[in-house]
Formats: structure tokens, sequence, C-alpha cells
């Protein structure tokens, strides 16, 4: 087992640790450049391997000619379809690499060249050439397409029609959100070694153990025969969470050089079409009210795309559900399967695209009832969920409202759009909700507890670390669960010769890892009582937690927002951005202050910048690399705060906390559009709010 | 990227002979622009002159009172150097509003002047495109074209020239030395870079082999009263959507002279003639501005994704002009 030890954390008092302030136990290894990323795992003579890519969007592969790349000094083989080796058939297409002659998407791998530099691989890969029969390919997302499909149920409830015909205010519009990518700093990186031993992978991954299910059936190889290490990642943003080709790619080159490492690093534009990506969506939203604001009527139709190669489907529809009540409610996802490449998991799937059409929505209908759009959210927060009927387990969406509004300065706020203009820019603030469910866990967990000797303990459990803080705040979990202070807990994360770990996604990770962790920490004071014998260990797997069958559970946010919009120009700034969220106990305010602006920034990029633009012609994304494809610099983030309320939930877990990774970046991007007509009495309704939105 | 030689140049002269003496040769100078290429193949050297040695780093002030800037200065130094900061602060804007510090302290200015266009199927060796492969057609025609051109553009190329600096120099009636292998000239910047007619894999009207040695700027009362003013997507790390570098001279409330170049409009730096000759020996109002700039776009020939950047180039040239005739707290709009 490889996965590092840290130096001891700064002491706190037993039974003290969770609340502490405690900076991060791997900052250090990270701000000296010691923490050992996949990549940079030293192997003795390692080859590297840089994929060929399809330059068609649908058809099939006529002929591969490997000669030029072949004769080159240094390449060691060219992979593809007629010599790679074969996986067993998987429901996953988006895996089978080099299994088949088809072309799925523009940007598929089609073939590989390993060799003992990475610039003669780079070299090596332009010279295959490639010949085609070429087939018309679609790419076009439209919700009048005849070929839409239901991934899931519609949700229909009375007669939104007749409500909307009868309501003193009706609102329909169309909302529109653009293929997102998450662009980690670190790409997706694999060493991989398969030898007599089996295969180690170092793997930039969200879930070690996550990985090594979905590989061990591919390969039909043994589970205990494959170890994956990945105790650092770069981020990931949920793009690290399930495998992608590459990994598997590099797997199977690996099997081919076999006994020889093989290393893979992808380049940013691989990172535009290999790792999947936040589907578009293009969101009809219908409210029916009275006069008073209060809702009688919600529709949802959301229309989002999948590949024709494998199904991912970015649920946008799910916040509407659980979101606001009305008698009469129509919610319905469609999708399309394009000729593109495989959509994923981006931070906050669903959740994220899916919050902002409804919460603009809600600002449009809070002007038109004439009513403060916190007030008009305040009318309508409901007691029981909506899409089950269930009692919340804690929902402080008012709360957070109202310390928000406290804390921003809404009070005060002029109602008028388009009226406030300071010095050449016109100022408004918005509002929006943010909402995050707590999903189930995407795997078992388990947790083993060992004591060293003289009260110090290890905690290993193969959770994964993705830039969150994890590693932090387990070891806070597991100081109070075993009444020692965090210097005495050594954490061990990151490896699936650890105890296996669900994967780093959903917002589960502090809660299910951390409700294991203290599982084991109580089978080990049940077994070995409070004067343990050095080497004494036990394990306990995360425990089933009966109510989350009674009560419907999620994190509630609010967020406001202050956008500055050139008169002349048009140009956006969002001086300030403010967050206020009821998430449960937080573990750690460092970390989890951390999360949530990290979270609002990612929503702020995607409110004026972000946005994938794909060619209809070619099939592909043409603003593939951090020039072209914006991220918000730090110019653009000025004043962003995160705050949170007193929660207190006693049935979300033992810890009493809900996720944190993914509610920062919900509703942010609503909030700044509101804002954004606040200032200019422009309604933007499809994103990024441009500047060619906003001038004349 | 391809195998290359390398080879460190001693003198001005034998940097120009070596390149001229190589069809595939290319000058290195920072790299910034030209590495990338090179990993994306788009560019395809064979040999790499390296210049970066050679004595051209330096800024000095001529007796007639020239700036002359050595080819090599790195974009950071040239933006901070106070005589260009106080006498050509238009310059100093441009340069700092351009890519990121870590790019600004490696790029040259040299290399400033010959980076390419970002158009994205120039930079994407699987997409047809005339300027990186003579023929193949324009894919951005029909596709992508927020940052192209609406200014001098041709059915064969719709690029832009990305550079702000270049647009800053082009209003200060900048004057660019070149080696060649036969000998020095000397080209007004405004005339270095071409529009891309049939022959858009030309960027510039200089030779193989020829290398830019110094910009020269020259003496200016004008350029004092200089400001660059760049409209983008992001406040920071992006290139220009529409830029205008305006330098003014007024004698009360009339505009004695003045230069105008405009950015990320054309194929090259824009010299808005049409716009300063509306201009010159009139009045400094903003119903001269505004119908200045009205000339100077009439020529606007925007594509299906960047019509917005007509009225966008109208405005910002007329309020860069209202701001610089009259700086008021207008002044602050970059914050």
């Amino acid at each position: 087992m490889s996965a590092p030890v840290h130096p001891r954390s700064a002491p706190t008092a037993p039974g003290r640790a969770i609340g502490a302030d405690l900076p991060r136990v791997d900052a250090r290894a990270k701000v000296t450049g010691t923490a050992t990323y996949a990549f940079e795992y030293p192997v003795p003579h390692p080859a590297y391997l840089h994929p060929v890519q399809a330059t068609i969007a649908r058809g099939r592969l006529t002929r591969i000619d490997t000669t030029a790349a072949e004769a080159l000094d240094g390449v060691r083989a060219v992979l593809w379809h007629g010599n790679a080796p074969r996986l067993r058939a998987t429901d996953n297409a988006e895996l089978a690499v080099l299994q088949s002659d088809q072309v799925f998407y523009r940007g598929q791998v089609v073939a590989a060249v390993i060799a003992d530099t990475p610039e003669a691989a780079r070299q090596a890969a332009r010279l295959v050439r490639l010949d085609y029969d070429q087939q018309p390919h679609d790419v076009d997302l439209s919700p009048h397409r005849g070929d839409l499909y239901a991934p899931k149920d519609d949700h229909d409830q009375g007669d939104l029609e007749a409500a909307m015909a009868g309501a003193e205010h009706a609102l329909d519009a169309t909302y529109t959100t653009p293929m997102l990518h998450a662009t980690p700093i670190e790409p997706h990186t694999t060493t991989a070694v398969w030898d007599d031993s089996g295969l180690t992978l170092y793997e930039s991954t969200q879930g070690a153990h996550f990985a090594r299910q979905e590989l061990a059936p591919l390969l039909d190889l043994d589970p205990q025969r494959i170890q994956i290490i990945a105790p650092y990642v770069g981020g990931g943003f949920g793009s690290k969470g399930p495998l992608h080709a590459p990994t598997v790619l590099t797997v199977l080159a690996a099997r081919a050089m076999f006994g020889r490492p093989v290393k893979l690093a992808l380049t940013r534009r691989h990172m535009f079409d290999q790792v999947g990506y936040r589907s578009p969506t293009i969101q009809r939203i219908r409210l029916a009210a009275n006069a008073q604001g209060r809702l009688s009527g919600i529709g949802m139709d959301a229309t989002v795309q999948t590949a024709r190669l494998a199904e991912f489907i970015e649920e946008a529809t799910g916040p509407t559900e659980s979101m606001y009540a009305a008698p009469h409610r129509h919610i319905a996802l469609r999708a399309a399967e394009l000729d593109a490449a495989v959509p994923g998991w981006i931070r906050g799937p669903g959740q994220c695209p899916g919050m902002f059409g409804p919460e603009v929505a809600m600002d449009e209908l809070a002007q038109a009832c004439g009513l403060d759009p916190i007030d008009l959210r305040l009318r309508n927060d409901p007691d029981h969920d909506p899409a089950t009927g269930k009692p919340f387990s804690s929902r402080n969406l008012a709360a957070c409202l109202r310390e928000g509004a406290r804390r921003f300065g809404w009070h005060d706020r002029d109602p008028a759009p388009g009226t406030r203009l300071v010095q050449g820019w016109y100022v408004g603030t918005g509002v929006a909700a943010s909402r995050y469910p707590v999903v189930p866990p995407a795997g078992p967990s388990e947790a083993t507890v060992r004591h060293l000797h003289d009260g110090h303990y290890e905690v290993h459990i193969g959770a994964a670390d993705i830039g969150t803080g994890a590693w932090t705040v387990l070891t806070q979990i597991a100081a109070d669960a075993l009444g020692a202070g965090v210097q005495d807990v050594q954490v061990r994360i990151g490896d699936t010769a650890l105890p296996e770990a669900s994967v780093a996604g959903g917002s589960t990770g502090t809660m299910s890892w951390g409700s294991t962790i203290v599982a084991a920490a109580r089978a080990f004071r049940d077994r070995h009582g409070t004067a343990p014998a050095p080497g004494a260990e036990a394990s306990a797997p995360l425990p089933d937690n009966p109510a989350t069958e009674q009560f419907a559970m999620a994190a509630f946010g609010a967020q406001f927002a202050e956008v500055h919009i050139h008169a002349d120009t048009g140009e956006i700034r969002v001086p300030r951005l403010l967050g206020a969220f009821a998430a449960g106990r937080i573990i750690n305010p460092r970390t989890a202050r951390s999360q949530l602006i990290g979270g609002m920034t990612m929503g702020l990029s995607m409110a004026l910048h972000e946005q994938s633009i794909m060619d209809p012609r070619f099939g592909h994304v043409v603003n593939c690399d951090l020039a072209e494809y914006h991220i918000a610099t730090n110019a653009d983030v000025a004043d962003i705060q995160a705050h949170w309320i007193d929660e207190e939930d006693p049935h979300v877990n033992p810890l009493g906390a809900k996720g944190i990774g993914e509610i920062g970046i919900v509703g942010t991007a609503a909030a700044v559009a509101n804002a954004a007509h606040h200032a200019t009495g422009v309604r933007v309704r499809d994103l990024p709010l441009t500047l060619d939105h906003f001038l004349g | 990227m391809i195998p290359f030689d390398y080879q460190r140049a001693q003198t001005p002269a034998a940097a120009a002979a070596a390149v001229a003496a190589h069809p595939r040769a290319a000058f290195l100078g920072g790299g910034t622009n030209l590495v990338d290429r090179m990993k994306l193949g788009v560019a395809t050297p064979e040999l790499l002159v390296d210049i970066t040695h050679l004595d051209l780093d330096r800024i000095e002030e001529l007796p007639d009172g020239t700036v002359r800037i050595g080819a090599n200065v790195r974009n950071s130094d040239l933006a901070a150097h106070p005589l260009i900061r106080h006498r050509y602060p238009a310059l100093s804007q441009a340069l700092l509003s351009g890519a990121s510090g870590q790019l600004r302290n490696t790029a040259t200015t040299g290399g400033n002047l010959l980076q390419r266009t970002r158009c994205v199927y120039f930079q994407d060796t699987t997409t047809p495109c005339n300027k990186r492969e003579p023929g193949s057609g324009c894919s951005a025609l029909e596709g992508y074209t927020r940052y192209h051109a609406l200014l001098g553009a041709s059915e064969h190329c719709v690029a832009t020239h990305p550079s702000d600096m270049a647009v800053a120099m082009s209003a200060l009636d900048a004057v660019v030395t070149v080696q060649s292998p036969h000998g020095r000239r000397r080209i007004p910047l405004a005339e270095l870079h071409r529009l891309p007619g049939d022959h858009p894999e030309h960027d510039t009207v200089l030779d193989h082999g020829d290398l830019i040695t110094a910009v020269e700027l020259p003496p200016s009362a004008m350029a004092a009263r200089s400001r660059y003013r760049k409209v983008r997507d992001r406040a920071s790390y992006a290139f220009a959507l529409v830029s205008a570098a305006v330098a003014l001279d007024l004698d009360g409330d009339h505009i004695s002279d003045l230069r105008i170049a405009l950015g990320g409009l054309a194929h090259k730096p824009w010299r808005a003639l049409r716009a300063e000759e509306e201009l010159r020996g009139g009045p400094a109002t903003q119903e001269h501005f505004r119908a200045a700039a009205q000339a100077e776009l009439a020529a606007a020939r925007p594509l299906k994704g960047n019509a917005f950047k007509t009225d966008l180039a109208r405005t910002t040239l007329a309020s860069t002009l209202s701001d610089l005739a009259a700086p008021g707290p207008r002044h602050e709009e970059q914050r």
C-alpha cells in the first residue's frame, strides 16, 4: 500500500475536532510540490501513449494505415481495433475502446501510438492514415425533433393547461444552458503497469474502487489483481467519477506492452472530447399564479442530449420536482441521441443547469406580480416535498433567504429595473435559490480503525480527496469518533488496497465516508474498549439509514449577486456574490467555505463565460482550449462570500451533515442573470450572459 | 511536433541568413505562440533559429526623440518602461490588456507582431483553412465567428490579427526595422500586416528570412494623450472582441490632429483613416465622434455570428474618443 501519510495536524482537544477550522492535512505536500500525481509516479522505463482520433462524426473505418507511424524512431506499437487486446462486452459502450470499426462521434479514439517518448507518440499519431465510409451525422439539439424520447417518467398532476388559462399571472418562457466542460487543471492521467502480479494503475480518479469495479469485468480480471492508487487528484468536478475511454486505452496499451509501464496524460484539447461534458439544456418553463403570487401551476419541459455511443442523461428536471408545490404540475424530460461524444457528470449534474430556468422564471413572475423575489419564494415554500409528499428532514430555504438578504443588504432594494446608472455602469442585484439533494452514495463503503500504540490510531478507507478537503474532515470525524485529538489520527485514503469506499460524487463523500468511520470507531470501542492493545483493529460498513425512507432530504441555499453592466459596451462584472446555505452540520469551516465559494465561482463562470461551441458541420467542439473556452479569471471574481446557518438535522446521518460539494454551483447563474435584468431591464434567458445581450 | 534542428544565431544578419537558407526554418523568440502551434501541428518548422540572445533587448531614446524598442524586449518590460508609460500610454495599456502575466513575461515585441490568428479552425488541423493550407477552404465563413473580421476580409479568410500591442503601435505611427539577408529596411507598422485577399497564408509583407530587429516610435506630443480601450468576453486573458487605440491633439474644443486604430475587426490592426479624416480639424463633440465611428464602420461586412461587433465597434470608438477628449468619472470603465 502506498497511500501517503501526512505530518501530524495541529492538535485539537479530544472530542473537539468537528467544527475546528483545521488547515488541510495535505496542504504542505501540495504547495511544496511533493504530492505525487498519477502521471508523476516514477516507474521504470515507461512508454507513452498518444491517441489517434476520428475526424468524422459517423461512419465506419475502412482502412487504417500505420506504416508511416510504425516506421518512426521510438515507436513501439500502433494499436487499433484489428490488433488491440479484446475487452469483455460491456453495458457502457463508451469504454469499449478499439473494439470495432464503428465511428460514433468526431474525436472518438480509433487508434493509439505507444512510443518511447511522448513526442514520438504524438508525432506518430499524426502519421496514422484513416479511411472511412462516412455517413451523414446529426448533432443538432432541438425540442422539436421527432425522435426525442423520455428517459424517465413524466410527473403529471392536475391540469396545467387549465391552470395557465385561469391564472392571474401566467408565464411561459424558454431558457437554455450551453454545453459545458469540467476542465480540471490536472487533465485525466493514467500510469498503467500490467505484469505477472496483475494490473496496477496510478489514476487521476474520484473513486479508486469505483474505477476498479468498472474495469475488472471489462478486462475479465479478478478485482483482487487490480490495484488503483489515487492519493492526489488535481480536480475532477465529476469528470473523473465514472471511468472514461482513455483509462481503458492505457490499460490496453499496458496489456500489449506486458511488463512495461505505459503513461497517458490527455492534452487540454482531449479534455473536450474524451471525458464527458454537461449536456446543453433547453427548458420550457410555465408558471401560473394568483394575484398574491401563490403558484397554482408549474411546468417544465426540458430537452437534453445523449450520445448514440452510450447513454448519459442530464436530469435537468430534478430540481423542479422538489422545489415548489402547486396543485397542477407537468414535468417532463426528453432526450435526443446525437452523433456526439458521451455527456457525463459535471458538478451538480441535472441540478445545476436545471435550476437556471426555474429560478429566472420565478424572478420574472415576481416582477409580474409586483412582489419582491424573496417574498415570492417565501410564499411558495412548501411544507412537504412536492415530489414524494414526504416531510423534509430539514428545509431551511426561508432562513437562507432571510439571512442572505440581511447580510447582502437587500432590504432597501429599489425593485425597478434599468434605473441605476453609476459612472457609466448599470447596477443591479438579484437573488436565486439553491438546492442539492442528499443522494445515496454510489457504492458501499467500509472503514478500518487500527490502534497503533499509546492512543495513536490509523483509519483506512479508500476514499478520494479531489481537492475537497476530504482528507482533513475525515481526520476530524475520526478523531471525535475515537475521542482522540486530530494529532493522534492518521487517515489513509486513495488506494484500492484500503477498504472499499464509494466514489467522490453527488456531494456524498463526507456523509458516507464520515458515517462509515463513525461506525468503525464504534465497532472498535465495542470490541476493544477504551484501553486497546497495540495492533487492535475493527472494521464496519456504512450503516443503513432508515430515515432516508421517511424523509425528503436536501441542502438549501440562497445566492445574491450584484452585477454591473457597461452602458456602452454591455461588458458585465460581478463585484459581489453572497451565498447563505443550510447544509446541516459543518465539519470544518475552512474547507467548507472553500467548497462553497468554489462552487459559486464555477457558477459565476457558467453565468458569464462558459460555453462549448459545437460546430454542427464537423460535429465537434471548436473552442477546445483554455484561451477560447473561457473560465472566470481572478479578475472576474471579486468579493465572494459563503455563509451558513446553524442547521440541526437529526435524520440525515449520524453526523448531521449534508453535502456541500455541489450546492454552491446551483442557482448562481440564475442569481447573476436576475441581477443583470435588474441592472438593465434586459431579460436574458440564454447562458452565458455575454455582452452582446446587452448592446443597443 | 516533428523533430527540428536548433541554432543559436550570433548576429541579426546571421539569423536572417540562416532562416533564409532553409525553407522550413523559423525564428524563435519567446515561443509563446510558435511552440503552441508546433504542438498542434499547425507549424512544422525543421529548423528553429533562436534569436533571444541577440542584442535586441533595449529600449532607448534616439537624439531626435524617437524611442527604439528592440525586438527582443519582453512585453512586460515594455509595458512597465517609464518612457512608454509617460509618452505612449496607449501602448502600455494595450500590452497590459493582452495575454497573462506569465505570457507577457516571455513574449517579445517582434514575436507579438508576428503572432498568428487564433481562429479556431486555423488552430485545428482537422478542419479546412486557407491560411494554414492554401486552397483547402475557409471553415470560419459559415462557422464560429465571434472573434472574426468585419473589415477588409475576403472570401478566403475572415481571421483577425490577435495582437493588442500592434493596434496601439499602429495608432502611434510606429516603424518596424527589418534585417533581411540582403540588408536592412524600414516598414511603417501600419503596412507590415496585410489583408487576406487571395493569399491569407501571408500575414505580413515580410519575406522568408526577414527579421524584425526593432520598432521605433516617433516623437509625438499627441501620443501622451492616448489610450487603449479593449472590450472582451472576460475581464482578463481574452482576445479583443473590439479594441480601439486613440491619440488625440486638442486645440480647445477642436481636434487639431488624431490617430485611431481598431483591433479585433480585421486581418491587421485597422487604421481608421476615414474616421480620422472626419474628425481632424472638427469639433470634439459626442455627435462628431459618433458620426466618425459610423463612417468608419460603414464598410463593415459582418458574418452571421459577429454582427453585434459592428455596433460594439461604433460605441467603443465613440466612447473612447469622448473619454479621451473629456476625461471624467467614466474613465474608470475597466474596473
